[in-house]
């Protein structure tokens, strides 16, 4: 047996996602990424002598909606905390958060792996404050502050240490950046940070029931790191026990660069942050109602539009699965499907052409020029016949796609696409098809049926490709018997 | 000459020609050069005053309707912050720091044409009981130029005692407008935790701070609080309960059921005479018809270390920002690390009470000390709240001496930190109640001091506070 598969790898991840408010936590600034630094600065958030926090009650409302889609138990009386601690970008010298009193506790996300299905425990969903940004690299001497983001509403969504794997933390980090943005919580945008994750990873001989010394991981910055991240870190923990070495309590960073992590810092001489009750916010008690009316806001979650794809649309599982994993996607699909009908051919086509074409211009598809309407009349002439589907999703698609104005069926009649299926047209084609090769006629004749696809390729050639490929072999067929 | 007595005397003088604001404003600038030895200014706001006084008189003489407060000259405490001028809470930490916005209460006055003279010397962020913690040096008390004026407040007190403004502003965190109101002989008064916006004003302990309002007489404050008071967007800890119009409903002649707390005016700390003169005042009430009865309260000796485990923890969290990073004082050491930067910038900025009351409240907070500590505290405060209450479901009022003793020598009481934070031990339960408070100035000392009568009602009685204060202050 494999030293590695004696052990038990166990993982807990804590994800920060950044709330899609207009405006900051505490503050009227506005929260948006991307702007000139210290641009959004009003003073409050430079915490400028004598200035308050405000509550913004969008936040509460986005990390009520993430709790119920998680299952969580929503906590009616709640209070921030004060945490305490010096650093540049922290403007107040605390982060406003929920210590004590986590807006959701307990519940669940369900995540897929080859393993099958997979409940993760949540431990909280709290509220809190994002600090400001250091940037370390645009002046050789000095740090320079970027303060935008300091006060913008961050939630910071917990597991129990569940995941037992590399592919487990991928999937589950997959499964909550879905849950976010078919939410409209948050973005999603990892690049950005919009979704931060740490990463607790410890391990320990398979059976013992005590959880190994636990080291944190930083600086996970997309779903693929995660992963990496928590394969190597295992790796290293196994390789310490069997070298008999002591794991102390760390935090470390994952250089991306060459996928392994580094020391920052040990967390025995850990930091006392002082927490204590925000004396400028009074406490908030959520009503029964209030709760009530924002699970009744709640949109259809992934699981649940997969669902509905596989039983009223009859797709596969696979597909539902593949079309629903980007909400971007599935809001298209959803959006083609009001279009068409035909749904098992409308998912062909966000598999195969549309992907392919995403995956070769490196777009996303809220950047796809085809309106769903203009796609889904490409899908029904199609599927009516009136153009085959190598034309349709060859040469018409990379027309349409360079003038998605234009109407699907009048640009294929334009560029002589439209797929002949007049039976008389046909017939003559046939006719000459088979005049040109009198010697297979007959050796067809004499029982050689496997010439007949000769003879169809040659009449789908002198319509350069428009016959409907279905008459065409009828009409072949019908002919040499008819003949013999 | 120009002669003040009342706003609403003022305003009636104002319609009829007799003064002008700019004479008013003259007027109060000399007193202020010749009572400079005071140092209850630092810095006074001349040409701006006068600017602002031509324009209202321009706008008066023109037929404009005239604010609440047209012409009223007002002095602000060095803690609350007013656009494009200096504010510093009377710290090295905040040297030449200009604030960039006016607190609430500063905008409502200049909305009803207010007068802002200048800002007022106190103790460094508001911790102090004598107006000695200050950066600027020691305010001194008009009645007694060797004596402290009381604290925090002492500058904003001396102002209105000493004739240079018409009311002031100050603050009252455990006492800091009452106490140094009743070492000056005015009135000081201290509303309900949430009916002023604490937007604007620098935090010392922020469940316990509140604007307060020194004035010569009731009305004027009334007039003042009712301008400032009320909702605010960008404080959440306000009560949303409308303001009463008090000037205008002012009514005097009820009959009152008075509370007064025996354990208070038998502690063996309270100036004799002060007790006598408070028992007689107690007598004399009761001869008048009102109902005065003692009320047992054994939590007294609690509730000076409660607040000051409460405020100082507050406050270690509250002055974390002056870090010397975006603002305020910065070291010229070169050469720091991060940690030695800030220390640095700390060590040099802040004054040595600042600095106990720091170390105090990051040690209450400390992990190991927080529950014997704070939670504790916490406990308590909540004990006090219940037992007000429960006060109040019989009284209408709590009466109270506002001091231990009268104004005391400078530099008598700096030594001891112990025995300096015990004298808070009369006003520190309305801040841990968040109940309102006004100190009255009623009595003389045979020492030749003044001081004066502490009233406390239930929350948000401002109104019969108000009243009840304009009776007893009638006599």
């Amino acid at each position: 047996m494999n030293t590695a598969d004696a052990y038990e790898i166990v993982v807990g991840l804590e994800v920060h996602a950044r709330l899609l408010t207009a405006s900051k936590l505490f503050c009227g600034d506005s929260a948006a990424y991307g702007a000139e630094p210290n641009t959004h600065v009003s003073p409050i958030t430079l915490a400028h002598p004598g200035t308050l926090p405000k509550m913004n009650s969008q936040a509460i409302e986005s990390a009520i909606k993430m709790g119920l889609a998680c299952h969580c138990r929503i906590e009616q009386e709640n209070y921030f905390a004060r945490k305490n601690y010096f650093y540049p970008d922290l403007p107040k010298g605390y982060q406003v958060s929920q210590h004590t009193t986590p807006i959701c506790e307990g519940g669940h996300v369900t995540i897929r792996t080859s393993a099958g299905e997979k409940n993760v425990r949540l431990n909280r969903i709290h509220l809190e404050e994002d600090a400001g940004k250091s940037l370390h690299d645009i002046d050789p001497d000095n740090t320079c502050i970027d303060l935008n983001r300091a006060g913008t509403p961050l939630i910071e969504i917990v597991t129990e240490p569940d995941i037992r794997s590399a592919e487990e933390a991928f999937a589950y980090v997959t499964e909550v950046r879905k849950l976010v943005q078919y939410l409209g919580v948050c973005d999603g945008n990892m690049e950005e940070g919009s979704l931060r994750c740490d990463a607790n990873i410890s391990v320990r001989k398979k059976g013992d029931p005590k959880l190994g010394t636990r080291v944190e991981v930083k600086n996970l910055n997309s779903v693929r790191n995660i992963k990496r991240a928590v394969e190597y870190e295992a790796a290293r923990l196994i390789q310490m026990c069997e070298a008999g070495e002591t794991i102390r309590q760390q935090t470390r960073s994952f250089d991306a660069g060459n996928g392994t992590t580094f020391a920052i810092r040990d967390k025995e001489d850990a930091d006392d942050y002082r927490y204590f009750p925000e004396p400028d916010l009074t406490p908030f008690s959520l009503t029964d109602d209030f709760i009530h009316s924002i699970r009744e806001t709640l949109p259809e979650l992934p699981a649940a539009k997969a669902e509905r794809y596989i039983t009223q649309l009859q797709l596969s599982a696979y597909d539902a699965q593949v079309i629903t994993d980007e909400k971007t996607f599935a809001d298209y699909f959803e959006t083609l499907t009001t279009h068409t009908s035909y749904y098992k051919q409308a998912a062909n086509w966000m598999l195969g052409p549309v992907k392919t074409w995403l995956n070769d211009q490196q777009c996303a598809i809220t950047e796809f020029p085809l309106k769903p309407a203009a796609l889904a009349a490409l899908i029904t002439i199609t599927a009516e016949n009136k153009v085959s589907f190598s034309q349709a999703s060859g040469k018409l698609f990379t027309l349409l796609t360079g003038q998605p104005e234009a109407d699907p069926l009048q640009l294929a009649e334009q560029n002589n696409l439209l797929q002949e299926s007049d039976a008389a047209g046909i017939e003559a084609l046939v006719d000459q098809a088979l005049a040109k090769f009198p010697d297979k006629v007959a050796e067809y004749r004499k029982g050689k049926k496997g010439l007949l696809a000769l003879f169809v390729g040659e009449v789908m050639k002198l319509s350069k490709g428009k016959a409907d490929p279905k008459m065409t072999n009828e009409l072949v067929t019908k002919k040499l018997k008819s003949e013999s | 000459m120009f002669a003040y007595s009342s706003i609403e005397q003022y305003h009636a003088q104002l319609q009829e020609g007799q003064v002008d604001c700019v004479r008013a404003v003259l007027h109060y600038t000399a007193r202020i050069r010749e009572t400079a030895s005071l140092n209850a200014f630092i810095e006074v706001y001349e040409a701006e005053a006068l600017d602002r006084a031509r324009q209202l008189d321009a706008k008066r003489q023109a037929g404009a309707p005239m604010g609440k407060l047209h012409g009223v000259v007002i002095a602000l405490k060095d803690v609350i912050c007013y656009k494009d001028h200096k504010v510093s809470a009377a710290s090295g930490i905040l040297e030449n720091f200009t604030s960039i916005y006016s607190a609430t209460a500063v905008e409502r006055l200049l909305q009803e044409d207010a007068i802002i003279i200048g800002n007022c010397n106190c103790d460094e962020f508001a911790m102090g009981s004598t107006n000695e913690n200050s950066s600027y040096g020691p305010v001194r008390n008009a009645a007694d130029p060797e004596r402290v004026p009381g604290g925090s407040s002492g500058g904003s007190a001396v102002a209105v005692q000493s004739g240079c403004c018409m009311v002031s502003l100050g603050t009252d965190t455990g006492g800091s407008v009452r106490q140094p109101a009743d070492f000056c002989g005015i009135i000081g008064m201290k509303p309900t935790y949430g009916r002023i916006s604490r937007y604007g004003v620098i935090a010392y302990a922020s469940s316990f701070d509140q604007i307060g309002i020194f004035g010569n007489n009731i009305p004027d404050v009334a007039q003042v609080l009712q301008v400032i008071a009320g909702a605010d967007e960008f404080d959440s800890t306000l009560s949303q309960k409308p303001v009463e119009d008090y000037p205008a409903l002012l009514q005097t002649g009820k009959k009152y059921r008075f509370a007064w707390l025996r354990e208070a005016l038998e502690h063996p700390s309270l100036d004799p005479a002060i007790a006598s003169a408070i028992k007689e005042k107690i007598e004399s009430l009761r001869k008048e018809g009102h109902t005065v009865e003692p009320v047992e309260f054994d939590m007294l000796e609690y509730i000076v270390p409660a607040y000051y485990i409460l405020t100082t923890a507050e406050a270690s969290s509250n002055l974390s920002r002056y870090d010397g990073v975006r603002f305020g004082h910065r070291t010229q050491q070169p050469g720091l690390d991060l940690t030695e930067f800030y220390k640095q910038n700390r060590a040099e900025g802040f004054g040595k009470e600042v600095k106990r009351r720091i170390m105090l409240g990051t040690f209450v907070l400390s992990a190991g000390y927080y529950d014997a500590y704070f939670t504790r505290a916490q406990k308590v405060r909540n004990l006090i709240r219940q037992r007000t209450e429960q006060i109040f479901a019989q009284y209408d009022f709590i009466l109270l001496p506002t001091s231990p003793s009268t104004a005391f020598k400078i530099g008598e009481k700096t030594k001891d930190p112990i025995e300096m934070y015990l004298a808070d031990i009369y006003t520190v339960m309305a801040n841990l109640a968040g109940i309102p408070a006004i100190a009255l100035p009623l009595f003389k000392h045979p020492n030749g001091l003044p001081f004066g009568l502490q009233v406390m009602a239930n929350r948000f009685q401002e109104l019969p506070l108000l009243e009840v204060s304009a009776q007893l202050m009638r006599r």
